[in-house]
């Protein structure tokens, strides 16, 4: 396997919530301690639920923010914000709603050239067409298409659209944020093969993060299950899908309908919800709401243990899940 | 007698550039305590057509019907004042966005307490137990508490069952959910369709689910509508629609499903759903079929029989003996 492309050592993002003029300011930990490695070529999914930490963990990698603790390393040089500038190039973004991130008043064209004018200022005119116009078509988009507004658009092709953007810098990274979740069912299938066949082509690594089980399984190399902001599982797809460890996980997956009609699986059932990210929990964070917890879960949080196949669990299932 | 019986339901929208036909020839029928299940993509008219039975659509909107009657009771011959007092009561629905359906300027307890006033006859106290206790039976924790927030300070799950502890609050006799689980998280959605099932078995309520996500389909419901830009294209109990969909539609949106791919590139339906201005003359899912023929281009299908699903298609997929579907060419009547 080449060189890891981007490296995440124990990022940690904190934001600081004004609770009114006489209180201290409270700490609300979106993420803490997550680790990765993403090489070229692959898929490494995010999974959890909302309030996991997925979405911040997509904007410490894209550089919107820098992390609160902990080290990000993109192509072996570490990304500070006074390098940002120049590692942007190598990771950009797909966002969920394709609907909300096209700007209406632009022309496709003017969307696709945006990021050329800002990061290759002496890029000339001609040049910047030629170059949207051969991701255009790269994505599967016609000719004609490129003087038309979004609106003009359905769901799939504005998606297209906004992969087309992505690419315009030729990045090494994609971040895929629910990149599909609000598409049609039948749009899905097409734009998950359009992402296949741009990473084959291009040797794209991408962080794909969605909360639909089913589409992680089918297309991501690697995954990693967050709650409350930490990774609770990490490892390849077919092994933590196959034989979870982390009650949590297990939970995940149990709780994702199959469509197979009558199949008598008898679903985890969990009880309660995420606390709430401000509150910190001395023990595992999962445990009000495991099965499996004991006093020691309650008392001591378990750290992410093993290489490749890792999960945090003081008591780790066995066994497949139903 | 059906709970709910409709004909021949068509909806037209009077719209700047002309008519628009969203729902065109619908039948649906439900009986007390079934769970049935409506799926398809967005623009093919199954919230409107649950929207027209509820009698919600905006006076833009044309409904026509040749029957439609709720416990025998035709909804067409209804007062405003008779069918205000049937919605909300005996026909509830759920709406698909929590964030936009809720009263921001009002508590969800006021909202909640309101329709118990104007359909029952608790008084202050008891409607206040009520409301309590539903709380409690959506699972929202500290119902007390809850019940004096606002819609913004909760969280949108925490709205979607305020809204579905709303539509049980009369315990109707059939409840619509409009993409009840969309904005949930896995394990919500779990507790919610468990909640809906379970009201079901208790109060022998009827249950519409519409809904893309045919995972859900497959582990709620008992029968299953296929709705395709604005008609229904198929209908079958639950186990056969998965087993072996006969409208090429409902095939390709099966095998275009993750858990169900062979290889690592899904099979894909080519296209987009038709709009006001290219509807098709013939099959409206004639220029994305793999099977369709001249025929299927010039002349729309009329449904099947139900040995053959209700489908509208003039080439229906077999199965042979190796499971691989194939069209057989069938004449209709």
């Amino acid at each position: 396997m080449s060189e890891p492309i981007v490296v995440a050592r124990d990022l940690e993002r904190r934001y600081e919530i004004r609770q009114g003029l006489l209180r201290p300011p409270a700490e609300l930990r979106a993420l803490s301690g997550v680790s990765f490695a993403l090489s070229p070529g692959r898929t490494l999914a995010v999974v959890g639920e909302s309030g996991c930490g997925k979405s911040t963990l997509a904007r410490l990698v894209t550089m919107i923010e820098p992390p609160s603790a902990g080290e990000l390393r993109i192509r072996g040089q570490a990304a500070t914000p006074d390098r940002w500038r120049a590692l942007r190039d190598i990771v950009q973004i797909v966002f969920q709603d394709p609907y909300g991130s096209l700007n209406p008043r632009q022309r496709v064209g003017t969307i696709l050239q945006e990021p050329l004018k800002i990061n290759r200022p002496r890029m000339s005119a001609a040049e910047r067409e030629a170059l949207a116009r051969e991701k255009l078509a790269l994505v599967g988009l016609r000719p004609e298409h490129y003087d038309r507004f979004p609106h003009m658009f359905s769901g799939g092709q504005r998606q297209r659209i906004s992969i087309a953007r992505a690419l315009m810098l030729d990045p090494a990274v994609l971040v895929l944020d629910e990149p599909i979740s609000a598409l049609d069912v039948s749009i899905q299938s097409q734009i998950l093969n359009l992402l296949i066949d741009l990473q084959e082509r291009l040797g794209l690594a991408y962080l794909f993060i969605s909360h639909d089980l089913s589409v992680v399984r089918h297309f991501a190399d690697d995954v990693m299950v967050m709650y409350l902001g930490r990774a609770v599982e990490t490892g390849p797809a077919r092994e933590v899908f196959a034989a979870p460890r982390h009650p949590y996980t297990k939970a995940l997956i149990s709780a994702t309908p199959r469509a197979q009609p009558n199949s008598g699986r008898k679903r985890i059932k969990l009880t309660g919800e995420l606390p709430s990210p401000l509150d910190v929990i001395p023990g595992c964070p999962f445990a009000p709401r495991c099965w499996r917890a004991d006093d020691e879960c309650r008392a001591t949080r378990p750290p992410l243990k093993g290489e490749g196949r890792a999960f945090a669990c003081h008591h780790p299932e066995e066994g497949a899940v139903e | 007698m059906s709970l709910l019986d409709i004909r021949n339901l068509t909806v037209e929208f009077a719209t700047a550039a002309g008519p628009f036909r969203a729902v065109e020839g619908v039948d649906v029928t439900l009986e007390k305590g079934e769970v049935l299940a409506i799926v398809g993509e967005s623009g093919s008219g199954k919230s409107v057509s649950m929207l027209a039975i509820m009698g919600l659509l905006p006076w833009t909107a044309t409904v026509t019907a040749d029957r439609m009657a709720f416990e025998g009771r035709d909804l067409r011959e209804l007062s405003p004042a008779q069918r205000r007092k049937i919605i909300g009561k005996d026909m509830a629905m759920i709406f698909q966005e929590p964030m936009s359906s809720l009263n921001p300027c009002f508590t969800v307890g006021f909202q909640i307490k309101e329709a118990l006033r104007q359909h029952t006859d608790l008084d202050r106290k008891a409607r206040h137990a009520r409301a309590v206790e539903l709380f409690e039976q959506v699972g929202i924790p500290a119902p007390e508490r809850r019940l004096k927030a606002y819609p913004h300070q909760m969280s949108g799950g925490m709205n979607q069952r305020v809204m579905i502890a709303m539509a049980i609050a009369c315990n109707p006799k059939l409840l619509i959910a409009d993409e009840p689980t969309t904005a949930l998280d896995v394990t919500i959605q779990a507790q919610i369709l468990d909640l809906l099932l379970d009201l079901r078995r208790r109060n022998g309520m009827a249950l519409a689910l519409i809904t893309h996500d045919m995972g859900v389909v497959a582990e709620t419901a008992e029968r299953v509508s296929v709705h395709y830009a604005g008609q229904k294209v198929e209908e079958q109990p639950v186990e056969g629609l998965f087993a072996r969909p006969f409208h090429p539609y409902t095939g390709a949106l099966l095998a275009a499903l993750p858990e169900r791919a062979t290889s690592r590139r899904l099979p894909t339906i080519p296209g987009v759903v038709p709009g006001q201005f290219d509807r098709p003359a013939g099959c409206l899912f004639a220029p994305r079929c793999r099977h369709a023929s001249d025929i299927c281009r010039a002349r729309r299908p009329e449904p099947l029989g139900p040995e053959m699903g209700r489908a509208r298609c003039h080439t229906p997929l077999t199965a042979d003996g190796n499971g691989v579907m194939q069209p057989q060419r069938m004449v209709t009547t």
